[in-house]
């Protein structure tokens, strides 16, 4: 457990040294949902339909921005192979650096998502599940990505190929966080979204580090 | 090296054997299932003479899932005990599958618009098979993204099996959400839904479809063993210029 | 010729129904006609590379 909180602290630490990350990927997730009132145009009853929707996938495409860089430099200086040579499993390894991909990416992203939500002229009552849902799925959408992250380390046009791979996997996630969303500002139950929402965090939490290291191992060993 | 291509030989062997009886028994079923499924099957009651449809786009579909069950299941093969075989057969399934997917689509879609008076509604069915397709997509670009080809082969194995938890989901999707696709009606607890005589086309498609299937997979798989075998004689002859080279300035 | 066109026209559907046949026989037959390509082009590739490694080792056994 120790070594985990290690890790993540490592990867936290060269990500504040680097600094940058966190705010480019802000940057871009409020940038993306501010072009939309030009695109749509600033009617407020049509911005505040779709809201929730355009703060959900701005919210997921910024989240993949950075997901390249999970371990393509471990990868590319070598130290992918220290990691994975030391007698704490791969797996761990892997959690947590998806750990630290999350609290560099996805909390950010939360924190900025209420601002977003007023920009859009979001109803009140849907703050609260919007930081809900991305709470509870932000953290599915490093998990699936590290996947992709995995698989696409050393291959030709890295991030073109890793969103091609990783955006059908994210659809669920996507459509269970609005229909939860929408649900309770249609002033219906929001409880079965989120608790799918919820499995899908437990599942993806299950299997992708395990998916991942597996991904590793077979880059390392050619 | 000569253990490596040892199964592949007896392999394209029986591949030969097998392939034109593949072509025989895919013509002779499409050409009753067509024959059957335009001029001797009655229309449906409800939706008239579009359910003629229903004989290409329900094998079209079953097909798309079929084909990603078998290259899933040859990318676990592949992994686990690393056969050569199943790398080529997965390899090779990948466009077929993909085709496929992208005909159930286009014909549902047929299908779609007299019925529900659209070309498209975002329900579970479709969406999940439109999954699959990105799926088919990822997977065939993931297998090419390396310039060593046994990188690709698995790293975009593991993506076949993880995605194949979409499978599932496409389908039960008509039963766990409410959507405008019909439910499943071929297999059904307590028999079949569908009168006799529109089963026996879809059927005779299914079969078609199948062997279809099966017989451009063997084409291509015995394409991808030769580009295989000119991969890795490129690979040794660049290794053996120097020697050759060193011969012949020698004999000159 | 009457038979003939209310066949084609499939009780108002043909519209839907002729493409969706359409689309399938040409797919169908254009992926055996890409894959058989695939194969002969594999094949001969393989060919004319065998050939001229062989050759090549025979004339060096020859000239030594």
């Amino acid at each position: 457990m120790s070594r985990l909180l290690g890790i993540v602290r490592r990867d936290l630490h060269l990500a504040l040294r680097q600094g940058m990350d966190s705010t480019m990927v802000v940057t871009f997730f409020i940038i993306a949902v501010v072009l939309f009132p030009f695109g749509v145009g600033p009617e407020p009853n049509i911005l505040a339909r779709i809201s929730s929707g355009v703060i959900w996938v701005a919210a997921l495409l910024a989240s993949m921005l950075s997901l390249e860089r999970l371990f393509q430099t471990d990868y590319e200086d070598g130290s992918l192979e220290l990691l994975a040579l030391q007698p704490v499993a791969l797996e761990f390894t892997v959690a947590a650096k998806i750990i630290a991909h999350w609290l560099t990416t996805g909390l950010p992203l939360i924190v900025a998502a209420p601002l977003l939500a007023v920009l859009m002229n979001m109803q009140a009552e849907g703050f609260a599940i919007l930081i809900v849902t991305l709470l509870l799925g932000t953290p599915t959408l490093s998990l699936i990505g590290a996947i992709g992250a995995a698989l696409t380390l050393g291959s030709r046009r890295g991030g073109v190929l890793l969103s091609l791979l990783v955006l059908p996997l994210y659809i669920p996630v996507l459509v269970f966080g609005i229909t939860a969303i929408d649900a309770t500002l249609a002033e219906l139950p929001a409880r079965p979204h989120l608790l799918i929402l919820a499995g899908l965090l437990v599942a993806a939490a299950a299997l992708c580090p395990w998916v991942g290291a597996a991904a590793i191992r077979q880059t390392l060993d050619s | 090296m000569l253990h490596r291509f040892a199964n592949p030989t007896r392999f394209l062997r029986l591949a030969a054997a097998m392939q034109p009886w593949m072509a025989a028994l895919t013509g002779v079923m499409l050409a009753f299932g067509l024959y059957f499924g335009l001029f001797d099957s009655p229309g449906d009651y409800q939706q008239g003479e579009s359910v003629r449809i229903m004989y290409v786009h329900v094998p079209s579909a079953w097909m798309a899932l079929l084909c990603y069950t078998a290259l899933a299941g040859s990318c676990a093969v592949s992994l686990i005990w690393k056969h050569p075989l199943a790398d080529v057969a997965a390899r090779a399934t990948a466009p077929i599958g993909a085709w496929f997917t992208f005909l159930a689509l286009v014909t549902g879609s047929l299908w779609g618009k007299p019925m529900w008076g659209t070309w498209w509604v975002w329900d579970a069915r479709l969406t999940s098979v439109l999954i699959l397709f990105f799926l088919y997509l990822g997977y065939m670009a993931l297998d090419n993204a390396f310039d060593d080809p046994g990188r690709g082969a698995r790293a975009s194995s593991i993506l076949a099996l993880v995605g194949f938890v979409n499978v599932p989901i496409i389908k039960f999707s008509v039963d766990w959400w409410n959507t405008l696709h019909q439910p499943a009606s071929v297999i059904k607890m307590g028999g079949s839904a569908i009168h006799p005589s529109m089963l026996m086309p879809l059927l005779l498609m299914g079969v078609g479809f199948t062997s279809y299937y099966f017989w451009v997979l063997l084409i291509r798989i015995r394409g991808e063993i030769c580009a295989n075998k000119v991969r890795s004689l490129r690979l040794r002859q660049v290794h053996e210029q120097p020697s050759a080279d060193d011969l012949s300035e020698e004999a000159s | 010729m009457d038979t003939l066109l209310t066949f084609l026209n499939m009780g108002g559907y043909g519209d839907f129904i002729w493409p969706a046949y359409v689309i399938v026989t040409i797919v169908l037959a254009g992926l055996l006609i890409s894959s058989r390509r695939f194969v002969k082009a594999a094949e001969a590739e393989l060919g004319s590379i065998k050939q001229p490694h062989q050759r090549g080792r025979r004339e060096v056994g020859d000239e030594t």
